[in-house]
């Protein structure tokens, strides 16, 4: 049982690495994921709240590599440390989301009767919102802290978990094998855990890439807004809210930020569609 | 005959029961969204005085709750939103001393017509490089199409439209949206040259997931019996492609446009504020801002009507594309 299991494992290992755009989505994404500790441990360049008066808007040069903007503060230790700030509030998010709803999601689908109802009905109430109007609701009401934003961004993506989770769990729980297990008197959780769980993994784990995505993408539109990340600490999509009246003249205040972002979400895309073909058994014929 | 009828009310059950459960969705959103905003810190007195809020003496504030009516408990509270929502004034707004309903009046057709025109060039972009991708797999002509999906879907809004604006203002002298908004009815030309880079924005974000869908259900529909045999028999090319591959591979389309109309609803906020289009997007915004429950509250009550309404209407399209739902 054990080697088969490992076989499968490798397998999908394998064929992740055989799939191109897969490779290229986890070389960019551990691109960013290795600037983003850059940022932590303080290894920039410049400090990223650092202003100075006598270099103001320079354009890139061997100095200041993105140039700086107008206040004279480095665009490149600014964009790494705003990545590292959007990695750091989606990571959390998803993290929470994922948690909070494979646990609410699976015990909805096993349990039934009216816990799941509730569960449906609660993530139905979400689900017919527009996601950035809910976490900018949720996001005015908790606060700016970065920790607040990722509430915010939890709440707003942990119905989709739960959804994910639950679909699968509502066809396995009635195979056979989950009776037989039921029959032979093993426990809810041992059921849950050994027997349920590894059937909704390859759904969730591709939901995870993508939804750190999406947590990135609503992340910088908040702080675009003037609702996430508050001055003068850097921001992607601060930064990008601080370029509007500088682009036309300055445009790496522009270019640089939004570069990273797009970076980081094309290869989130790519290593999720990596990961649903690799662990997809049905799809690695294509 | 029978068999007719007995289908005929089979439909009609469960578009009865998708509207229940569309009112109890509804229900739920209202009773959130009001909750969310009450535990906002700071109120309307706040959202009005900001920091002078803090000269005003104990009276004067039971005054001024009285006045905007936060002095009853939140069950009256919610009942009497709900009353003037249903009746259709939709609350008082007292920041523009109108009801919310003589703003939503004003500021929903410009989200709805935005949201249009995304989905439309969304859908038409999507489905063409979406076909155009598919018709051979793993090509030159493929890999561009994919391309274009995944920049489509990365690049976020703000700042396609931060672009956009910033190379119309500065190199071609161009923002019609600097000047005053004008409505299709009064001044279609300029109507059009407002909502036009807006909705191409929305419509670049619309056209990605619509894109993408299109290719994968094309490439799954290509491999069907029923293709080889259109092929088979003859049957031009550019007619399979139409009217058996892409009629057969619409249900997972309708389905992507359905949910991607919704979430431009919620995408308009931050096109609206860039473009300056006086929108919902922007009416809540203010509102949130300015605390004013009732705006806030019925603005988003109207997002999840359309929401919920789109919803459904996906469902009854299906039926119509695909016989075979009930």
């Amino acid at each position: 049982m054990a080697k088969k299991k490992e076989v499968s494992q490798r397998g999908a290992v394998h064929y992740y690495l055989q799939s191109t755009s897969g490779v290229v989505g986890a070389v960019l994404l551990l691109f960013m994921i290795i600037v983003s500790i850059c940022a932590a441990m303080g290894w920039l360049p410049h400090n990223p709240l650092d202003q100075n008066i006598e270099s103001l808007l320079h354009a890139p040069s061997s100095k200041f590599w993105f140039g700086t903007d107008d206040f004279g503060r480095d665009v490149f230790s600014r964009t790494l440390d705003g990545m590292r700030r959007s990695l750091t509030v989606s990571i959390t998010a998803v993290s929470l989301a994922a948690i909070v709803g494979i646990t609410l999601g699976i015990l909805g689908g096993y349990l039934g009767k009216w816990f799941d109802m509730v569960i449906t009905r609660v993530s139905d109430v979400f689900f017919a919102f527009p996601a950035i109007l809910l976490a900018l609701a949720i996001v005015a009401s908790l606060g700016n802290a970065w920790y607040e934003t990722s509430l915010a961004i939890a709440i707003v993506y942990t119905p989709i978990f739960i959804r994910v989770a639950r679909g699968p769990v509502l066809s396995v729980k009635e195979m056979d094998y989950i009776k037989v297990s039921r029959i032979l008197g093993y426990s809810s959780p041992r059921i849950l855990i050994k027997h349920i769980l590894p059937n909704v993994f390859a759904p969730i784990v591709v939901q995870i890439a993508l939804s750190l995505s999406w947590a990135i993408l609503t992340e910088s539109g908040l702080s675009f807004l003037g609702l996430g990340t508050q001055p003068p600490n850097a921001s992607l999509g601060l930064m990008v809210s601080d370029a509007q009246p500088l682009a036309a003249f300055a445009w790496w205040t522009l270019v640089f930020p939004s570069l990273f972002i797009t970076i980081v979400v094309v290869g989130l895309n790519l290593v999720g569609d990596g990961l649903r073909d690799a662990l997809d058994p049905a799809r690695r014929s294509s | 005959m029978q068999g007719i009828s007995k289908l005929r009310r089979l439909v009609f059950s469960s578009t009865f029961i998708r509207i229940a459960s569309a009112i109890t969705t509804l229900f739920g959103i209202s009773v959130f969204v009001f909750l969310v905003l009450r535990v906002i810190p700071g109120n309307t007195i706040t959202g009005a005085f900001g920091i002078e809020t803090g000269a005003l003496n104990p009276q004067q504030i039971a005054e001024l709750r009285h006045y905007y009516g936060i002095d009853q408990p939140m069950v009256m509270q919610y009942i009497s939103w709900m009353r003037s929502f249903l009746s259709g004034n939709f609350g008082y707004s007292f920041a523009t001393g109108r009801s919310v309903f003589t703003l939503t009046k004003v500021a929903l057709p410009v989200t709805v017509e935005l949201a249009f025109i995304g989905t439309i060039l969304g859908v038409i972009m999507g489905i063409a490089i979406g076909m155009f991708s598919a018709r051979k797999p793993g090509s030159l002509r493929d890999f561009g199409g994919q391309l274009f999906g995944l920049l489509a879907l990365a690049i976020p809004g703000f700042v396609l439209s931060t672009a956009i604006v910033t190379i119309m203002a500065n190199k071609f002298h161009y923002f019609p949206n600097s000047l005053e908004y004008m409505p299709p009815w009064k001044d279609p030309w300029m109507n059009f040259q407002q909502m036009m880079f807006p909705g191409l924005v929305l419509g670049i974000a619309v056209a990605a997931p619509v894109m993408r869908t299109t290719r994968s259900a094309l490439l799954e529909t290509v491999d069907k019996d029923f293709v080889r045999t259109a092929f088979g028999k003859g049957v031009p090319s550019r007619k399979v492609q139409f009217k058996h591959v892409l009629r057969n591979s619409l249900i997972p389309i309708v389905t992507m446009t359905g949910i991607q109309f919704g979430y431009l609803l919620g995408g308009a906020v931050i096109v609206e504020k860039i473009f300056a289009l006086p929108g919902m997007g922007r009416q809540v915004l203010e509102a949130i801002t300015r605390r004013e429950y009732a705006t806030v509250q019925s603005s988003v009550m109207v997002f999840a009507i359309m929401f919920v309404t789109i919803n459904i209407l996906t469902d009854l399209v299906y039926r119509r594309v695909d016989p075979r739902i009930k």
